[in-house]
């Protein structure tokens, strides 16, 4: 009798232990999947990149179809010049938002509606960003330009560093705030001198990630900077730039075009890494 | 006489114009959204007169004689998805159950981040690699052999007929599922890292296997936030631009359900035709293809916010 209940309670237990690692497997397998494809991309990535990449990359403009040499020069500049306004731009105005946020409207419903929509805004299509900018600036002004490119960005900027910012004047102490106001500083005073002042590793962190973000942004540029040809500092012409320069040579069949395009990826993929891990390491000595 | 100590007021409307400056950068947010949608809404009144809500409901995409419907690209913006969920989500359910309950507390950091990293690689890399690299290797592995064996099948023959050359729904969809497993993973892992450890405790005390406290404590116990991650997954997926475009074959006409079809899906139909489109019709039909997106993706996104706010809720009521 007893010995009957043992050898079910047995075989439960075994196949209990059988399920458990049947589960436990296929996590294994799920977290090598992941890893397979960031490591086979990377590596693909850095492969081709390198073989496509020489002096003349950075030194010489986007070459036409069908011809020899040509680099990335013009593509790189316009992008780091778009890149940097709408850093400029948007940065100023996400931190005050955060700021709003996190000091004055933490339970006002403004506070509340800010906070929702700003995190869609996180998440929705970048390509309609580019959409409401080519009704507002292109459509306006007749013509594609760089401005247009940098605004379109700096839309894209502004959630991640609101986000980054509330977040980290949140982990700010409020004796902090209380300290300061006790003796009697203004309120703008105590935010801008003790508690932005504390979360600085934070914000910057922050801002790093809104600009790895927006360099390898390409959709929304489709339609603002367009592309350009030649070296242009003329924000208010169309403007060349990496992320469409490369989606225009990658399509063509033209082999030499898709190694200058090959360089171009490795170039944003190498820049985007590496920003997030000097945001990351930024963040942790700090915490 | 002693001159009385005076007290200085430094700026007085300083503090004003601070409150002021921030609270004016909240509202420009709030606007910015109003604005997207009013952008998107005047611009595809043409199209919204023209052709009101049949427009979803046709398949016909006809520049020359500008005849739109949107219904190919709306399929193909789905069905993409749709494919990319159904591998992402199991990828991530696993790999969220191996950093939080598997991984060696050494491993645990490098490859939370290596799966954070994945997710900041930009989506032109994805779409280059998923055109040059991965395309090619699946044509010949996947659908080839497939082809040869159900070319004479009725049904499935058609499911999977095309040009061998890797381009279409199917590669769309596995570009977006590894594209989307990061965001869904590192979402699953926090929620699961909200469980309290004393319920899992507990229930590793009364002899229960890992398996078993995944699936019937931390699980249940955070139920509505791993649905908000899936649903953060589907609205990436859903706006994703570039790799799709690479990718999907652009395709405004459906010649087939075969997942091997090149096809189109709204961001890659606005990406290839948005800049070259005339003012009129065809410019207005694509922002109201632009609107349907952001429409949908708006509501995902707000049922994945409100879900994982639930959560967090729950998390002070719950013990």
């Amino acid at each position: 009798m007893t010995t009957a209940i043992d050898s079910r309670r047995l075989a439960m237990h075994h196949k209990r232990k059988r399920i458990n690692a049947i589960a436990l497997t296929l996590s294994l397998g799920a977290m090598s999947f992941g890893v397979f494809w960031l490591i086979w991309i990377l590596f693909e990535t850095i492969y081709q990149g390198i073989g496509g990449l020489s002096w003349a990359t950075f030194t010489q403009m986007t070459p036409p179809p069908q011809s020899e040499g040509g680099g990335l020069a013009n593509a790189l500049f316009g992008s780091f010049l778009m890149v940097t306004l709408a850093t400029l731009v948007g940065t100023p105005v996400g931190i005050l938002a955060g700021v709003y946020l996190a000091e004055y409207g933490q339970k006002t419903w403004l506070g509340s509606a800010v906070r929702f929509i700003n995190d869609i805004m996180l998440s929705a299509p970048s390509i309609v960003i580019g959409l409401f900018v080519y009704a507002l600036v292109v459509a306006k002004m007749h013509s594609f330009s760089g401005l247009a490119g940098s605004l379109s960005l700096a839309l894209l900027v502004i959630p991640v560093v609101i986000r980054t910012t509330e977040n980290m004047l949140n982990l700010v102490p409020n004796a902090l705030r209380e300290a300061a106001y006790a003796l009697g500083t203004p309120k703008w005073k105590v935010i801008l001198a003790i508690t932005l002042k504390a979360a600085r590793a934070g914000v910057i962190t922050g801002i790093l990630l809104a600009l790895a973000r927006v360099s390898g942004e390409t959709a929304p540029l489709l339609f603002t900077a367009l592309n350009n040809q030649f070296w242009s500092t003329d924000l208010t012409r169309p403007m060349a730039n990496l992320p469409k320069t490369i989606y225009d040579f990658a399509m063509n069949p033209d082999q030499h075009l898709q190694q200058i395009a090959w360089a171009g990826v490795f170039l944003i993929t190498v820049g985007v890494l590496l920003l997030n891990i000097l945001a990351r390491v930024l963040f942790k000595n700090k915490h | 006489m002693k001159p009385q100590p005076q007290r200085r007021r430094v700026a007085p409307w300083a503090d004003a114009l601070f409150a002021g400056l921030s609270q004016g950068a909240a509202w420009l947010t709030l606007a910015l959204m109003v604005g997207i949608i009013g952008s998107l809404i005047i611009g595809a009144a043409p199209a919204l007169q023209a052709f009101g809500l049949g427009f979803l409901t046709s398949a016909e995409w006809d520049p020359v004689q500008e005849k739109f419907g949107g219904l190919v690209m709306i399929y193909g913006t789905v069905v993409t998805s749709v494919i990319a969920l159904v591998i992402a989500v199991p990828v991530s359910f696993g790999i969220a159950i191996f950093l939080t309950e598997l991984s060696p507390s050494w491993l645990k950091r490098p490859l939370g981040i290596a799966i954070e990293l994945l997710a900041a690689v930009p989506s032109i890399v994805y779409g280059m690699w998923g055109l040059l690299v991965f395309g090619p290797i699946l044509a010949t592995f996947v659908q080839q052999p497939l082809q040869s064996l159900l070319g004479g099948v009725p049904v499935l023959g058609t499911l999977v007929s095309g040009a061998p050359v890797g381009i279409g729904i199917l590669s769309a969809g596995i570009i977006l599922a590894i594209m989307i497993i990061p965001f869904i993973a590192s979402v699953m892992r926090d929620v699961f890292e909200v469980t309290p450890p004393m319920l899992k405790e507990s229930a590793y005390g009364l002899g229960a296997t890992t398996w078993e406290v995944v699936s019937r404590i931390v699980l249940p116990y955070t139920k509505t936030g791993v649905i908000g991650g899936v649903m953060l997954g589907l609205g990436r997926a859903l706006g994703e631009t570039m790799a799709v475009t690479f990718v999907i074959g652009n395709m405004t006409q459906l010649k087939s359900l075969s997942v091997f079809e090149a096809a189109a899906s709204i961001t890659s139909t606005l990406a290839n035709e948005f800049a070259e489109a005339g003012e009129g019709l065809h410019q207005a039909s694509l922002l109201y293809l632009g609107l349907v997106l952001f429409l949908i993706t708006f509501v995902v996104l707000s049922i994945s916010k409100l879900l994982l706010l639930r959560l967090k809720k729950a998390e002070g009521t719950r013990s």
